[in-house]
């Protein structure tokens, strides 16, 4: 960056970096503004950009047929939930493998990444007769568990990379000080892992929010998240563009957002060790 | 450090983890094993003990070889598109411009989107054939609307799951990108190396790490690709993987017994790749 | 997790003493078709005539929602205490013992009043396992500006041959108007509920006697080469993703020239709310591909129906509520909140004797014809129940692979004739292992 760089070629990235920029977003924009169109709005030849009477009487419709914020409280409960018993599990393995790593470490991480490849649909039947057996069908409790297990290997490698940063020098110098392990963990190694805990937390409700097949599986009502309440508006009879975009919008919008505002903890762990 | 108590120590942490997928892996394992060789179907009354005849049943259905096609096609794909496309949009992130970060931002979007959403929306409301907006944006360029999901199934999907991988790899390289010293590359410009060679010399090794890490990743998770079928095109020889086609089984036909072997067939096939993987990850990713 | 339970805990023990007197919750697995949300819109009726009764509505896509029902009912799950499902299931699940029978619908219900047909469809053994909340047939819509413009008129039985110079006559693509819709989108219930019907209009079944698939017989080759033809020259783009819905609004929008669908699709594309051209709407029968082609044409019969899982233990429950929703007494619910036109069709008698339904309901002569035409029985050439569909377990799946194979043939990646094949060989290899051919 710092090389000087002429005008002309700033301007010009600047609008090739906004085209691209814009053409990636470019279906979720069209989306939200769609949700704001009447149906006949929505399916216009040619499309209406701006121009055109904003409503929201699909958003009215949609909460009327379904409660948006039942739907969205699963979805809160689920990914915190699954987000929090992830990290009981996962920070002291991560933080054995970071600190005490043997030889065979790197090979449990890779068993642990490949249960992920495992189809899921294998388990289909077997989970739904567990479940029915424990009551767990339709139950938070039980979908928090299955999601924790799904995304625990990405738990365990992302804090992995994160801990294994940390200098082990840091840990010794303390020892020498005399801490204690309670101290040496409270102290010492968690405020230097809270960036990278962050960003897991982040990635994690992510990953736990958007789930769509488990999550519709095994829910009915009270447990069900909005994966769930989106395929209620999937294509039903009649012109629906427009609602399904409310939908739509109402079911990526927390996430985008909270997204937005966390991008810059987020992508820093998102490097899951690919930068050095 | 490693003395022999912090090691059980260090065994008593892993311990939850370790567990809790050993069980989470071996008992649907089990189980799968286990149906696989018995006639087990929804509508049966009993479920005798079959041996191997779910297997040759469904390793001899010509749906299961064009599955496997298509899941191969559509990993490499995705990883192509997302690679490449990845790279370019990091290096031209990596420029100096204005409202880097708000582009940033509109570049990050889609890895928010759930599955069924970013789905939904590219079928309804981009690649429709009358209504979708490419279609409208072909129109007013005076050519002919193109049928995305009929003609082009699996491209159709390719690209809809690369929108939503894109940001990811974006933001790896990117952050590995910014990572490679203006030293190097000014060392190199001195010895008057042109912009290509110094990005096939200095940027592209340098990122060799970032690239595996996003085929690591994007592998796990697009060869269990579900959703994106499911709304868009609902299957079919020219578009399901194997998860759709495994997922059918059961969903349709109720038949537990095939689509128990077909997922342990899977699982062999997804240890063949992650034994490939390993030895990618293992060769670039040694500390 | 544990703070979490213990609140959960309390809550639910303090949930117990307020409501002493016995509340039943209903969880309730239905379709997202517009008379389901009616329906569910109309719930308040329902709970203020029975106050310890609450209701959970789950509303799911079609396929979706069978794929939730069909894994729950199998699996002995109990997460629902209705399902909303077909007249396919009905047979299948009652004969598995997961359906509880309907035996206790009330005096007032009259169960002599439902459509005989529709009422066979719905009973094994005699026993009514579910109840019809809206029943369709088959029928030709068409638009008689459009018609009047090509100068024909529709005879009173219409041929395929017939279909085929309207279709093309009507045909104006510059003007956006397509002389032909059909069902392109695979799925059993989609693409071979049209084509399974169009193949009986030309004389062919799914099975002969001894179970062969007939896919390659000279039945179901007219059938699809005329549909992939008709389609392919004078239909909308994209047609092998257009299913009913999509049709429906197509429809609506004035795009298609005629469109052999569900009866049901009458009340929408005759609602001037849903629909660009509400009056210029024609009703016919079904056509025929052969001379006295069986049933008239009308091979086609379904019923969107309320069914109690055994797994629910709210039976009584629900059977008061499926007694509610499927009675006349709905039917006059939501004739005096959004008219009679868009009351659930096809399941009572009584419905097409009021002369006030017969008068806002232009197409109700054509519905109640082609659902009493409907013979969807077994016989001699036709070892299964059925007619757009065949009711064995095997046939979702593959009906549904047939369907993606006939998709593709549509948009012309495949000939009809290997298309075919391929159907034939499928079918034939899945009914050998099932043990159906000997």
């Amino acid at each position: 960056m710092a090389r000087g760089i002429s005008p002309t070629r700033k301007i010009g990235m600047t609008v090739l970096a906004w085209a691209v920029g814009f053409l990636i977003f470019f279906p979720i924009l069209w989306t939200v503004l769609t949700s704001f169109k009447t149906e006949l709005d929505a399916i216009a030849i040619p499309p209406k950009f701006l121009v055109f009477d904003w409503t929201t009487e699909n958003y009215a419709a949609i909460q009327e047929q379904r409660n948006y914020f039942s739907f969205l409280m699963n979805s809160i409960y689920l990914s915190l939930g699954s987000t929090a018993l992830g990290l009981l599990i996962a920070i002291p393995a991560a933080w054995a493998m970071a600190f005490s790593p043997t030889k065979r470490t790197k090979d449990v991480l890779l068993w642990m990444l490949s249960t992920k490849m495992m189809p899921a649909v294998g388990a289909l039947v077997p989970i739904t007769i567990l479940f029915r057996n424990f009551g767990l069908l339709d139950s938070r409790i039980g979908l928090i568990v299955i999601l924790c297990l799904i995304n625990l290997p990405i738990i365990v490698w992302m804090l992995y990379t994160y801990f294994k940063e940390i200098p082990g020098e840091i840990l010794e110098a303390a020892r020498m000080d005399g801490a204690s392990l309670v101290k040496e963990i409270t102290q010492v190694l968690t405020p230097m892992a809270l960036p990278g805990i962050a960003s897991t937390i982040l990635l994690n409700v992510i990953l736990a929010w958007n789930e769509a097949f488990w999550t519709l599986l095994l829910t009915t009502t009270n447990a069900a998240p909005l994966s769930a309440f989106i395929a209620s508006f999937s294509s039903p009879q009649g012109n629906f563009y427009a609602k399904l975009s409310a939908a739509s919008t109402l079911a990526i919008a927390p996430i985008l957002i909270i997204g937005w505002f966390s991008q810059k903890q987020l992508v820093r762990g998102l490097t899951f060790g690919a930068v050095k | 450090m490693a003395t022999l108590h912090t090691k059980s120590a260090a065994r008593a942490m892993m311990a939850p983890a370790v567990i809790a997928l050993f069980v989470w892996m071996i008992v649907p394992l089990a189980l799968t094993l286990w149906f696989s060789t018995l006639r087990y179907s929804f509508y049966g009354i009993d479920t005798p003990f079959v041996g191997f005849e779910n297997y040759t049943y469904f390793l001899t259905d010509p749906r299961f070889l064009s599955a496997f096609q298509n899941t191969l096609i559509l990993v490499l794909g995705v990883l192509f598109v997302t690679v490449v496309g990845g790279t370019l949009i990091a290096l031209l992130l990596d420029q100096a411009f204005f409202g880097q970060s708000a582009v940033r931002l509109l570049v990050l979007a889609p890895f928010f989107v759930m599955p069924t959403v970013a789905a939904l929306v590219w079928k309804n409301m981009m690649m429709n054939p009358v209504y979708g907006v490419i279609s409208q944006v072909l129109a007013a360029l005076g050519l002919p609307p193109v049928d995305w999901l009929n003609n082009y199934p699996l491209l159709s999907i390719i690209i809809i799951v690369a929108w939503q991988w894109l940001p990811f790899a974006t933001l790896i390289l990117l952050t590995s990108l910014q990572s490679l010293s203006e030293d190097q590359k000014e060392a190199a410009e001195m010895d008057g190396a042109g912009p290509l060679s110094i990005f096939f010399y200095i940027t592209l090794p340098h990122m060799k790490r970032a690239i595996t890490v996003v085929i690591l990743i994007q592998t796990i998770f697009i060869l269990s690709i579900y959703a994106e079928i499911f709304v868009t095109t609902g299957g079919g020889t020219s578009s399901s993987n194997l998860t759709f086609f495994i997922a059918t089984l059961i969903q349709l036909d109720g038949d537990v017994g095939t689509a128990s072997a077909g997922g342990i067939v899977a699982v062999i096939l997804a240890n063949i790749v992650s034994i490939f993987l390993v030895r990618l990850v293992g060769k670039n990713l040694e500390a | 997790m544990y703070l979490n339970r213990l609140i959960a805990g309390a809550a639910s023990l303090l949930a117990l003493t307020v409501s002493a007197g016995a509340q039943t919750t209903l969880t309730i697995g239905t379709v997202n078709n517009s008379d389901m949300i009616r329906m569910q819109g109309l719930t308040d009726e329902f709970t203020k005539a029975h106050p310890d009764i609450t209701v959970n509505w789950v509303t799911l896509e079609e396929n979706v929602l069978r794929q939730r029902v069909t894994t729950d009912i199998a699996t002995n799950g109990g997460q629902f205490d209705i399902m909303t499902i077909g007249t396919y299931e009905v047979p299948i699940w009652s004969k598995q013992g997961w359906l509880a029978p309907l035996d206790n619908l009330g005096q007032a219900y009259d169960v002599d009043d439902i459509l005989p047909p529709i009422r066979n469809a719905l009973s094994t053994d005699g026993q009514l396992f579910a109840a019809p909340f809206y029943a369709e047939s088959v029928m030709t819509l068409y638009r008689t500006d459009l018609l009047e413009k090509a100068g024909l008129t529709m005879p009173e039985k219409p041929t395929w041959t017939f279909i085929s110079e309207a279709a093309e006559k009507m045909t104006d693509k510059d003007a956006g108007v397509y002389g032909i819709c059909l069902r392109g989108k695979p799925g059993w219930g989609e693409n071979m509920a049209f084509l399974g019907n169009m193949a009986r209009e030309f004389g062919a079944n799914y099975f002969d006697a001894s179970w062969q698939p007939q896919f390659e017989s000279d039945g179901w080759k007219q059938a699809v080469t005329l549909y992939v033809d008709l389609m392919t020259k004078y239909g909308p783009p994209g047609a092998a993703s257009n299913g009913f819905n999509e049709n429906l609004s197509l429809f609506g929008q004035g795009k298609c020239g005629m469109w052999m669908d569900a009866t049901v699709a009458a009340s929408f594309v005759t609602d001037p709310k849903q629909s660009q051209v509400p009056d210029k709407v024609g009703f016919a029968p079904a056509p025929c591909g052969i001379d006295n082609c069986p049933n008239e044409g009308a091979n086609w019969l379904w019923a969107w129906s309320l069914a109690i899982p055994q797994s629910s233990q709210k039976k009584e429950a629900a059977q008061t509520f499926i007694a509610w929703a499927t009675s006349k007494d709905y039917l006059d619910l939501v004739a005096s909140k959004e008219g009679w036109a868009n009351v659930p069709p096809g399941t009572r008698t009584s419905l097409y004797e009021n002369p006030e339904y017969t008068k806002a309901a232009p197409f109700a002569e054509a519905t109640l014809a082609a659902i009493n035409k409907a013979d969807p029985s077994a016989g001699e050439n036709k070892p299964y129940v059925g007619l757009q569909f065949a009711a064995i377990p095997e046939f979702q799946g593959l009906g549904t692979a047939v369907g993606q194979v006939m998709a593709a043939a549509l948009s012309g990646q495949q000939s009809v004739d290997q298309a075919l094949a391929a159907a034939q060989a499928q079918a034939t290899r899945e009914m050998t292992r099932a043990g159906y051919i000997k």
